[in-house]
């Protein structure tokens, strides 16, 4: 009889990609149903077209290169990849905004850099930041928290609003996003910019109705889901805790000495944590680990920075969130900090 | 005392970075005693066992041997020597399988026993004590004793070392999954391994001796602590389950906190490792005079029907030993000599026991499911994270892949120790040990070419010189010659004698004679011609 | 006059560097291996002449006067490339003119069939051939650099070319090439 030949190890961990990528997009899960619960069913028609596209463009990019398409659906990244992305834009936006931002993702960001693994940026983040210089109104048109909302959107209407731009009854985004006194709501992040730059106090800012105790009403429990989830992935070994404790680490302690010296002027902390896309941000998109440094000291460090830019790009920079320039800028920095936290090898004067 | 060393006698258990935890499926095989093995028909016993150059083979075809005596002589360059495992006749001497994972054959030696297991008289030693150091090395070395725990360095040569010590480590560790020969050898040798400790720390001329026993194997740590008491130079350290603290160099760094230098020794850092079973085998060398006949092998895996330990000569095939225990094959099987981290597959079952052989597991597809595709590096980490050398695996694969030899010296691929944690967390299912086996051995063979580059530009430049050496030789001995003549002639000038010189005038005058002579008789001929 | 001060100012500059640049050409002059060295030292140094000179260092010196890099069949592709890179020309493929990559060999004399003539003694460029005339020969093996240059004087043909086996220690870890044995597990124990 024959012997089969092969390489030790014989035993394997068996924790593939594929698993490993499962267990992000299940930890989205909760994040997912909070943005549901808050911006409507928009979320889901967001996901559906961002997959669709994803699996098309993957395709396309794997033949092109003249490799095995089915190998790359398999691994389970491109998945990642389009959930990052629909779950970070506008809920409402038109159809062609999330399609134009997956392909971009997958077949320049991720394949034109030689596919899975090889990319210097993080596809989801390089996506969404062409869409925000490129369509700065629809990618900043949040939807209203549904608690707030005047008029309620049914399913039927969040499709046809994202394919023909208006609801069955006529109305437009715009139209959608008025509050009850008729002024287009903005996301928490951004009114608490524009009021705080027109020399409002920070309670004055807040006494706006979209906030509610935490903060913005809907973010915060939306970035507590997502801070679950992540807390899953920590516990199941799937990321380390020193991305997302280094990001919160990053963020929250210059937001705090900022706010301790300003207590009018500048956000608190706690709103910090939980607007925007910090927890997301933390725990899923600064975690990717084809874009960030390798060993843990250099992941706290990448960790640090990408909170420190998120604080510094919210608190003086031009755009209501930083998450997405904040992680590119800081993807562009992992080969120098990869060089200079490589441990000491075993054997070269380095302690134990 | 300096606060490592306090902390080293408290019984301080250092750590080492990275590591995994795979399932340990010791219980396999280590419920039942060490069973002995019935004796086999036929043995091969490979020349060479251990890392150095094999001995010179003492007996030829047809020669009637017995248990213990030697088939090999110590020889130069660390050669030891091998032993016949039974009484029988050498039946052939030549190419055969060998326990190596290319499946290449080298010299083997096989013997057909007859089944009376007779043996040679050993000479027992009642105090070892009493005779000198270099005798009790030769009794090691004589023995074939190397390194029962995987490396298979002589052990002589290693305690032959003369540099200061400050403590033998007994690894008694066994951190590989499935692997429990060392842990039944514990359970059930205790005083043979103290013993044999004993006479490797008055050869060694140390003071004290450190045990170390994983902490997943209670009984044999009870079986330790039973006896030590009254040996004083010897403490037991328990380490903490993790793979693979039972490496030399992990075990050193959870001991003591040192760490061995790149490309050095542990005697550089003043320690000296032995297996268990190497100190097993040193006692009973010593104290009875027995050669390395047999040794403790695990057969474990869900494909055997009777896993467990066994005394099992050295030579014998795995063929037999799996037959004793209820081989059950599957299609695609893998026989793994060694553990499952870091053993080898066998290709054909010819092969036999040799002395570092520690295990034969023989797994079924289910409980270790055959490597499947390499998918594309993710860049996790993963890998770093589990390094126990802190090396960057993922940088060494790409680099390992790209042929860059310089940049994988740079990242310290020689301080790879092959344990296969890399590969075992990589969600790629990247077989990274293998790019660095590969890697190295090419990295040594372009090392090799080069000194033989080396060598052949100086043999040919040495030919060069030496031909041209030689023509220059050859012109000074012409001009040598010739002067030699002229001085010759010009002194028999001197002394009245006829010049040569002379003697060349007159023969061309002659020839000009002879020559005109002829001239003139073709004209008369063509005068006489004309005539006609 | 703005212009006059620009030229000045420009012309300044460019003295300034280039005295900067030639004081550094002077003070930090790295001495480098004479190039035929280098070259010599890429060479797989078998002496085979299948380039077409007497030797590895005779081509070396050939490449420094700016002969073509691919005439060297023991080196291979991968001498080429060190060579490119070295030369800093655009690397090749062999010259199939001066021969075929190929394994590495070493000579074997068949010693019965030698007749002691010694023609192969004198062939050999580095020396590996030992005997005496109307002695047998024999090749020093870990010497040969498996040239090929003694194959042909031999008058009786008696010197073999063959491949250095793979042994367990320079095998390459390539576990596609294990020959992979089909063997009864059971009746193979006998």
């Amino acid at each position: 009889m024959t012997f089969k030949i092969a390489a030790s190890p014989h035993a394997h961990q068996r924790r593939t990609t594929q698993q490993v990528m499962r267990w992000v997009y299940l930890a989205l899960i909760p994040g997912v149903l909070a943005q549901t619960y808050f911006f409507g069913f928009g979320v889901y028609v967001q996901l559906a077209l961002a997959l669709l596209t994803a699996w098309a463009a993957e395709g396309i990019a794997m033949r092109l290169r003249g490799r095995p398409v089915a190998h790359a659906w398999q691994d389970h990244t491109a998945i990642v990849t389009a959930v990052l992305l629909a779950i970070s834009i506008p809920a409402l936006a038109p159809w062609w905004i999330i399609v134009m931002g997956t392909a971009f993702a997958i077949i320049v960001v991720k394949h034109v850099y030689g596919g899975v693994g090889q990319n210097l940026f993080n596809p989801a983040m390089a996506g969404y930041v062409l869409l925000l210089i490129s369509f700065p109104v629809q990618m900043t048109s949040w939807p209203i928290p549904n608690e707030l909302a005047q008029l309620q959107v049914s399913i039927s209407d969040t499709v046809s609003l994202i394919f023909s731009g208006f609801t069955q009854a006529g109305y437009n985004l715009e139209q959608l996003r008025m509050g009850a006194d008729g002024i287009t709501m903005a996301t928490p992040l951004d009114s608490l910019r524009n009021d705080l730059n027109h020399q409002m106090t920070l309670s004055e800012a807040l006494s706006k109705p979209i906030f509610g105790e935490l903060g913005g009403i809907g973010w915060a429990w939306i970035n507590i889901a997502f801070l679950l989830g992540g807390l899953v992935l920590i516990k199941q070994k799937i990321i380390s805790w020193h991305i997302p404790g280094g990001f919160l680490v990053g963020l929250l302690v210059p937001a705090a000495i900022y706010w301790l010296f300003n207590p009018d002027q500048a956000i608190t902390p706690m709103l910090h944590a939980l607007s925007g896309a910090t927890m997301l941000g933390a725990f899923f998109i600064a975690t990717d680990p084809v874009t960030a440094a390798t060993s843990n000291k250099g992941r706290w460090l990448f960790g640090l920075l990408v909170g420190f830019l998120v604080f510094v790009i919210r608190t003086w920079g031009g755009y209501p969130d930083a998450v997405a320039f904040a992680v590119l800028l800081a993807n562009m920095t992992v080969p120098v900090i990869d060089k200079y936290t490589q441990p000491v090898a075993y054997g070269h004067g380095g302690r134990s | 005392m300096s606060a490592a060393t306090k902390a080293i006698e408290a019984g301080h258990i250092w750590t080492f970075p990275g590591g995994i935890h795979p399932p340990e499926r010791k219980e396999i095989s280590n419920q039942t005693p060490i069973a002995p093995l019935p004796l086999a028909q036929q043995y091969t016993i490979p020349v060479k066992q251990h890392s150095g150059a094999p001995g010179e083979v003492l007996v030829q075809v047809g020669d009637k041997v017995k248990a213990g005596q030697a088939l090999t002589q110590v020889g130069a360059n660390n050669g030891l020597p091998v032993h016949a495992p039974t009484s029988g006749t050498v039946t052939a001497i030549g190419p055969g399988m060998i326990a190596h994972p290319s499946g290449l054959t080298d010299t083997v030696i096989t013997i057909e026993a007859d089944g009376n297991d007779e043996h040679v008289a050993f000479e027992p030693l009642a105090n070892y004590t009493e005779i000198s150091r270099a005798e009790l090395l030769e009794r090691i070395k004589t023995a074939g004793i190397a390194g029962l725990g995987g490396a298979g360095f002589p052990t002589a040569q290693k305690l032959a070392l003369q540099r200061p010590l400050d403590y033998l480590i007994i690894n008694g560790v066994e951190c590989e999954p499935y692997i429990s020969a060392d842990d039944r050898l514990m359970r059930e040798h205790a005083q043979t391994i103290i013993d044999g400790t004993e006479i490797l720390l008055h050869i060694a001329g140390c003071e004290k001796a450190l045990i170390a026993i994983e902490a997943n194997k209670p009984e044999a740590i009870a079986a330790f602590e039973a006896l030590l008491d009254k040996h004083p130079q010897l403490s037991l350290r328990v380490v903490p389950v993790k793979y693979p603290s039972g490496g030399e160099k992990q075990l050193i760094q959870l001991l003591t906190g040192r760490q061995v230098p790149s490309r050095g020794l542990p005697i550089d850092v003043g320690l000296v490792m032995q297996n268990v079973g190497t100190a097993y085998a040193v006692a009973q060398a010593t104290l009875q005079g027995k050669p390395l006949l047999e040794r403790v092998v695990t057969v474990t895996g869900e494909n055997v029907a009777k896993p467990g330990n066994y005394w099992v000569r050295i030579g014998t095939p795995v063929a037999y030993l799996l037959e004793q225990c209820g081989f059950k094959p599957e299609p695609e099987q893998r026989v793994i000599m060694g553990g499952p981290m870091m053993g080898f597959t066998l290709a054909d079952l010819s092969v036999p026991v040799v002395k570092i052989t520690n295990c034969i597991l023989v797994p079924s597809s289910q409980e270790l499911a055959p490597a499947q595709d390499e998918m594309a590096c993710i860049r996790c980490g993963a890998c770093a994270d589990v390094c126990p050398a802190q090396l960057l695996p993922q940088q060494l694969q790409w680099l390992a892949k790209a042929k860059d030899y310089d940049g994988l010296e740079q990242q310290n691929l020689f301080d790879c120790i092959e344990c296969g944690a890399c590969a075992y967390v990589c969600p790629s299912e990247i077989p990274l040990v293998h790019y660095y086996r590969k890697a190295k051995a090419e990295v040594r063979n372009i090392a090799r070419e080069k000194a033989k580059a080396e060598v052949a530009r100086e043999r040919f430049e040495a030919r060069q010189e030496r031909l041209e050496r030689e023509k220059q030789e050859r012109l000074e001995r012409h001009r040598k010659a010739a002067e030699a003549r002229k001085k010759a002639q010009a002194e028999a000038v001197a002394q009245g004698g006829d010049n040569p010189q002379d003697a060349v005038q007159a023969a061309i005058a002659r020839a000009k004679a002879r020559k005109a002579a002829q001239a003139a008789a073709a004209e008369q001929q063509n005068k006489d011609g004309d005539d006609a | 006059m703005t212009v006059v001060t620009a030229l000045i100012v420009l012309g300044v500059l460019a003295l300034i560097f280039g005295l900067i640049l030639g004081f550094a050409a002077v003070r930090f002059r790295v001495e480098s291996d004479p190039i035929v060295d280098q070259i010599d030292a890429i060479l797989p140094q078998t002496q085979c002449g299948q380039c077409g000179y007497p030797g590895c260092r005779p081509y070396a010196e050939a490449i420094a006067n700016g002969d073509e890099i691919n005439k060297c069949p023991p080196g291979g592709q991968s001498t080429i490339n060190a060579l490119a890179d070295l030369m800093g020309v655009e690397a090749k493929p062999l010259d199939s003119a001066h021969g075929e990559e190929d394994v590495k060999k070493v000579a074997v004399i068949r010693e019965d069939e030698c007749i002691g003539c010694t023609k192969c003694i004198q062939a050999c460029p580095v020396d590996a051939i030992l005997g005496a005339a109307k002695q047998m020969h024999t090749v020093i093996a870990h010497e040969c650099t498996g040239c090929d240059l003694c194959v042909e004087p031999c008058p009786v043909d008696c010197i073999d070319m063959v491949p250095v086996p793979v042994r367990p220690d320079n095998w390459q870890w390539d576990l596609k090439q294990i020959p992979v044995r089909v063997v009864d597990a059971v009746e193979s124990s006998n």
